[in-house]
């Protein structure tokens, strides 16, 4: 299922792409605003939770997510180089499968891990905060890594409804509309983040059941359904 | 032997029709797909090569469809037009990686990259290449794997001409070794060189099929126009007139000139000068009007 040149040429074009410098300046970002509110308010756990909840999950992991599920397959696609992955004895389900492992590692590796630092440098893991929210960026990490590779595949403008997606949906309705909440992959992921967090630490508007369940079926959906569109794809001419 | 069979398959993208009920075998040898830009050959080979479903018929290898089938490439190879390459590898690199897809080692990239002449260059980036080396380097990744059939779209664009005869040589050694080689292109001498067998496309539709030469004289064979200014019009026309070779003559005031339609091209051509001169009349302009292509292709349509 696991092709290591499709990997490799997927890490490739990925992080050597000038939107590749997004991947490593919203971590930093996120660095600079932990290190800043650490040294103005101190150690606190409400505003730590704040910081992680409302800029590394709501907006960081999605937008990292945007630029390695999308980006893992669409500039091919684009641009028709795709074709030489196409034109080999390789089943397609499989081409997508290995790329969204490598969305999903990079989407980890550049939202993760700083999420993990920066709770460190915020409050030093009180209340369990730093580990649930590195989780719930995990956890994000692998759905949204799924859905965006998949509108990758489907649409020469997967940036922008991935941008919708993130921005418009999760934050603008979801801070509005209760029931968008329910649909929203931060809040799954968020669910996971309050069992793990200290009591009242983190709050999610999701029951865990529901958001594994959510989580599980629409990662394997759109991964299946990416493979399927994949095999479908059609690459005209110039003509 | 390794055959690609095409029944009464059409292509249309919402109301256009690209590919019109089109039926035609491609069996070993080096085989050209000639028309004008936009006639549909790319649609063809993009049929032909798993990249687009018929909208109607079918499209084999050796009896199987090639359409959703990936095991096609074990046979198959592309070489497609679109420039786009994994332009951030070096030539190797690229190559390299387009053999292990297909299972294979290094040893299979450094042999296609030595049979098109491209390792002088191969440790440097894809994107320094010029658009002869892309073109060799595609082909290489398309060869890897030693395959029976070859689907080239338009390979010698852009190509100067000691690379074009360079892979013209290749492509005639590859057909002359059984394997099936098709090659798209719109021009016709590249097709005369290269090709034994031809297809023609236009405007969607097979207009013409079998051996080039056979196409070249229904080509050379139908009528010519010529616009053609002299001393005394009037004088040149009647002599032309009488020879059989010339099927009709219009004095065109306003240009101030003849048209004429010469039926047999090769005889006109040498009685136009012999009967000015021998009429003492001058030629000021003998110049053809209906040579473009695309003419040629619509008489081809109709023959």
């Amino acid at each position: 299922m696991y092709e290591p040149t499709v990997a490799r040429l997927t890490y490739r074009a990925l992080l050597g792409r000038r939107r590749a410098a997004i991947l490593f300046l919203l971590p930093a970002l996120l660095i600079v605003i932990a290190v800043a509110v650490r040294m103005l308010v101190g150690v606190d756990d409400g505003v730590a939770a704040d910081v992680l909840g409302g800029f590394a999950l709501a907006t960081m992991v999605p937008l990292i997510g945007v630029i390695a599920g999308t980006g893992a397959i669409g500039p091919e696609i684009d641009d028709g180089s795709i074709v030489y992955l196409l034109s080999k004895p390789v089943k397609r389900p499989t081409i997508i499968f290995t790329k969204l492992i490598v969305a999903i590692a990079v989407t980890m590796a550049f939202s993760a891990i700083p999420t993990f630092i920066a709770g460190l440098i915020l409050n030093g893991n009180g209340s369990q905060i730093a580990i649930a929210y590195t989780v719930a960026a995990l956890v994000a990490s692998i759905a949204y890594s799924a859905v965006f590779l998949l509108l990758g595949t489907v649409s020469r403008h997967a940036v922008v409804f991935g941008l919708v997606y993130a921005l418009v949906w999760e934050a603008l309705f979801g801070s509005l509309v209760p029931g968008a909440r329910t649909l929203s992959i931060q809040q799954w992921a968020l669910s996971l983040a309050e069992k793990i967090g200290a009591d009242g630490a983190i709050a999610s508007d999701v029951g865990l059941p529901t958001a594994v369940i959510l989580l599980v079926v629409v990662t394997g959906l759109a991964t299946w359904y990416a493979g399927q569109k994949l095999r479908s794809l059609t690459l005209a001419g110039d003509e | 032997m390794t055959t690609i069979d095409i029944t009464k398959a059409s292509r249309w993208f919402g109301n256009v029709v690209a590919v019109n009920d089109v039926t035609m075998s491609i069996g070993p040898g080096v085989t050209g797909l000639l028309g004008p830009n936009g006639a549909g050959k790319s649609t063809l080979i993009n049929m032909m090569g798993g990249f687009l479903a018929p909208s109607n018929g079918t499209v084999t290898l050796d009896g199987n469809p090639i359409w959703r089938n990936e095991s096609v490439y074990k046979e198959i190879g592309v070489v497609p037009e679109r420039e786009a390459m994994y332009d951030f590898l070096t030539g190797r690199e690229f190559v390299v990686a387009n053999a292990e897809l297909h299972g294979l080692d290094e040893q299979a990239a450094q042999k296609a990259l030595a049979t098109v002449e491209m390792e002088y260059a191969q440790d440097r980036k894809v994107a320094t290449y010029s658009k002869g080396m892309r073109q060799r380097v595609k082909m290489a990744s398309a060869l890897v794997h030693d395959p029976a059939v070859l689907l080239l779209d338009e390979p010698f664009n852009g190509m100067d001409p000691r690379q074009r005869m360079q892979l013209m040589d290749l492509l005639r050694r590859m057909g002359g070794e059984g394997r099936t080689v098709l090659f798209s292109s719109h021009i016709l001498e590249e097709v005369e060189q290269l090709a034994s067998h031809i297809e023609v496309i236009v405007a969607g539709r097979h207009a013409a099929s079998g051996d080039f030469r056979k196409i070249r004289r229904l080509m050379t064979d139908r009528p010519h126009r010529y616009l053609v200014r002299s001393s005394d019009d009037r004088a040149l026309a009647a002599a032309l007139i009488a020879d059989p070779s010339t099927a009709g003559i219009e004095v065109d005031r306003a240009e101030g000139a003849l048209r004429i339609q010469a039926v047999d091209f090769g005889r006109f051509t040498e009685l136009l000068p012999q009967v000015a001169r021998a009429h003492g009349i001058r030629l000021l302009t003998v110049q053809p009007s209906d040579e473009s292509l695309e003419s040629v292709f619509s008489y081809l349509v109709t023959a």
